[in-house]
């Protein structure tokens, strides 16, 4: 029961950071692999600004720096690096967020070395066997990601959204102005990430530079399991796959080979629904 | 038979040939200096890794440049080569002479990659793009996972390669690693380029253009997407037989996705679908790690990152970005290259002299859109192209 929880708790992990990579794939149309080092820029903020004061009010000062940090970072590097490339081949734009990754991962490394440090940011305590900190990510991700839904579904920005990705051009004709929307789209994906490391924080309490990669790659994965472009999706794929990896983990035999089999289970879906769980099926034209 | 070497001789052009160049001239110079004591400590390193970086982009191209997929899993290949390569060499290294294990090594190491290329290859056929590259790092994150967990493997210290030491041992008096990995980057060389334009070729490049219309054309989909599959899996997992030649123990994190992008980057930064720019990028960027990492050192390794990515960003938005198109036009080095032989020769172009359709051996067009040209739509209704227009009378 408290391996579920658990899951669950990474799951919505996994879930919010593959919102940042579904919406950005969804309206921007490109794989943003520098969404990972986003996570770990937030957890060196968090790092930073603890270093000042260790109360609950150093806490929550660093919750919103982080949130703020992460959004500007988002938004500063669509605006230096993708927009340039609008309309350039997506693998060039790839290649750019790949090259953004590397130089994030070059900064932290440069101001806080390579070396990971502690950081004090869990909430002690449990109740039942189940650790405080669980139960917050798993309440405060689930409200995020019902306003989120309720965001995208019930505002005339949320539906301008959904009108990019599903057309640009027509919605850019139906006076939806593409450019902000994408930055918007790039503004909210971040802070996702930020609050994704603000929860990863309290269940690993270190900071290192290549903090992200892991939980990126596992997050896009995720957002891959659950159809790409699609935000309900991301939240299943994200939870399927945290489920799956603490399961594997509980069981000592196979806990080694949690990577690979998390892995697998993404091949095995895609043979089956080769567009992912929630993913729709473009029809091709000749 | 005159007949025949005269024919040759007239089609005999040079540029046809240079990619061979690209990799023979330096493969001749380093070894005279070799033989002649001329190279310091770390040069045949840094050929060696030159050699197998070739190799791996020009592999990789063949998937990404000429199929059009994008594979992300190339260093799992390459992983997959150096363990069984290693392991097969370890036991024979006391009884055969050091260059037959070699030999050996990388065909085992080259066969059981392609094996898996096969295994890969088969999802490939049902997933497309971006899906696709997903499964492929999946794939290379999996093996790497499988290695570090297998006891035989080595586990997570990472397997001993016996032959690295008798190699450092017959580094000064022996063959220097280096020679047979030019020359199977030339065996690879011949072998892609040739069947980039044979047939098969012709067939894979139009399986990137449009798959459906090769479809149509009666261009077996499936099984050429197999054969490229398997082809640039063999390579990589040779050069990852030459690349356990030059370290010991070696690792499964050295194969992480990583590597996997960093061969992309050279695929992409040479050119999809240009052999020599991967030959070339790959050499480059080769040899900008290896300058960084040898002068930049502790904390300053981080900078070695820094460049690189601020090198690769600003690289690609030059080379890419629509809004920059009047200043690459400006400064295009080819067409400055015609404007200096035009000027220096007054040669004039005519039409007739300059096309020279079959000669563009290795430089085939980037995809062209063909959704949007293709899915125009005619409006059937009101455009009727036999009757003149009445109206307007």
């Amino acid at each position: 029961m408290s391996t579920l929880i658990d899951g669950l708790s990474l799951g919505a992990i996994y879930a919010l950071i593959a919102l940042g990579y579904t919406m950005v794939y969804g309206i921007a149309k490109m794989l943003n692999f520098a969404h990972g080092d986003v996570i770990m820029v937030g957890a060196y903020t968090v790092f930073t600004t603890l270093m000042m004061g260790n109360g609950i009010w150093a806490k929550i000062l660093a919750v919103v720096v982080t949130v703020v940090v992460c959004t500007v970072l988002g938004v500063c590097v669509e605006k230096c690096a993708y927009r340039p490339l609008r309309g350039a081949s997506p693998l060039a734009v790839l290649i750019t967020a790949i090259g953004v990754s590397y130089l994030l991962q070059g900064v932290a490394q440069i101001s806080f070395g390579a070396k990971s440090h502690p950081v004090d940011f869990t909430i002690k305590g449990s109740v039942g066997g189940i650790n405080y900190h669980t139960i917050v990510t798993l309440i405060v991700a689930t409200v995020i990601m019902v306003s989120l839904t309720l965001f995208v579904n019930f505002t005339r920005t949320g539906r301008a959204m959904v009108a990019v990705s599903e057309d640009r051009a027509a919605a850019q004709l139906m006076g939806v102005n593409v450019n902000r929307i994408i930055m918007l789209t790039f503004a909210i994906g971040s802070a996702l990430a930020a609050c994704a490391s603000l929860f990863y924080l309290m269940q690993i309490p270190s900071v290192s530079p290549t903090l992200g990669s892991m939980p990126g790659i596992k997050a896009f994965t995720a957002a891959v399991i659950g159809g790409i472009g699609s935000i309900p999706g991301a939240m299943i794929g994200g939870v399927v796959l945290g489920v799956i990896e603490k399961l594997a983990l509980s069981i000592p035999v196979i806990a080694p080979y949690t990577t690979a089999i998390e892995f697998s289970f993404l091949i095995i879906v895609l043979l089956v629904k080769p567009t992912g769980l929630l993913g729709k099926k473009r029809r091709e034209k000749v | 038979m005159r007949e025949y070497f005269a024919n040759v001789k007239q089609s005999f052009k040079l540029k046809h040939y240079v990619n061979y160049i690209i990799v023979l001239l330096p493969l001749i110079l380093f070894t005279i200096l070799h033989y002649a004591g001329a190279l310091n400590r770390s040069t045949p390193t840094l050929l060696v890794q030159i050699g197998y970086s070739m190799i791996l982009a020009v592999s990789l191209n063949l998937v990404v440049g000429f199929l059009g997929e994008l594979s992300l899993g190339h260093a799992g290949f390459m992983c997959v080569g150096a363990y069984l390569g290693s392991l097969v060499c370890n036991g024979l290294v006391d009884k055969l002479p050091l260059m037959i294990v070699l030999v050996i090594g990388m065909i085992v190491g080259g066969i059981a990659a392609a094996v898996f290329g096969f295994i890969v290859g088969l999802p490939a056929l049902r997933l497309r793009g971006d899906y696709l590259a997903i499964v492929t790092l999946a794939f290379g994150e999996i093996i790497r996972n499988i290695c570090k967990n297998l006891e035989f493997l080595g586990g997570a210290k990472g397997l001993e390669t016996k032959w690295y030491s008798a190699f450092l041992a017959a580094r000064n008096t022996a063959m220097p690693l280096f020679i047979p990995t030019f020359l199977v980057g030339l065996l690879m060389l011949a072998l892609i380029q040739n069947l980039i334009r044979s047939k098969h070729g012709r067939a894979i490049t139009a399986i990137r253009d449009n798959e459906i219309a090769a479809k149509a054309m009666g261009i077996n989909v499936t099984y050429y997407k197999l054969f490229v599959f398997v082809i640039s899996a063999f390579f990589a997992g040779m050069a990852g037989v030459i690349y356990a030649g030059t370290a010991s123990p070696i690792q499964y994190s050295f194969f992480s996705y990583n590597y996997s992008i960093e061969i992309l980057v050279m695929v992409v930064l040479g050119g999809m679908g240009s052999i020599r720019g991967s030959i070339l990028s790959a050499a480059l960027i080769t040899y900008i790690n290896f300058v960084l990492k040898s002068n930049l050192s502790g904390d300053m390794a981080a900078v070695k990152t820094l460049v690189y990515a601020l090198i690769l960003i600003l690289m690609v938005i030059y080379k890419n970005a629509p809004a920059l198109k009047p200043v690459r036009e400006r400064f295009n080095l080819k067409l400055l290259g015609v404007a200096i032989r035009e000027k220096l020769f007054k040669i004039s172009h005519d039409a007739a002299t300059v096309t020279d359709d079959a000669g563009e051996w290795d430089e085939i067009p980037t995809k062209i859109i063909t959704d949007e040209v293709l899915s125009t739509d005619l409006a059937l209704s009101n455009y009727n192209p036999d009757k003149p227009d009445t109206n307007n009378k």
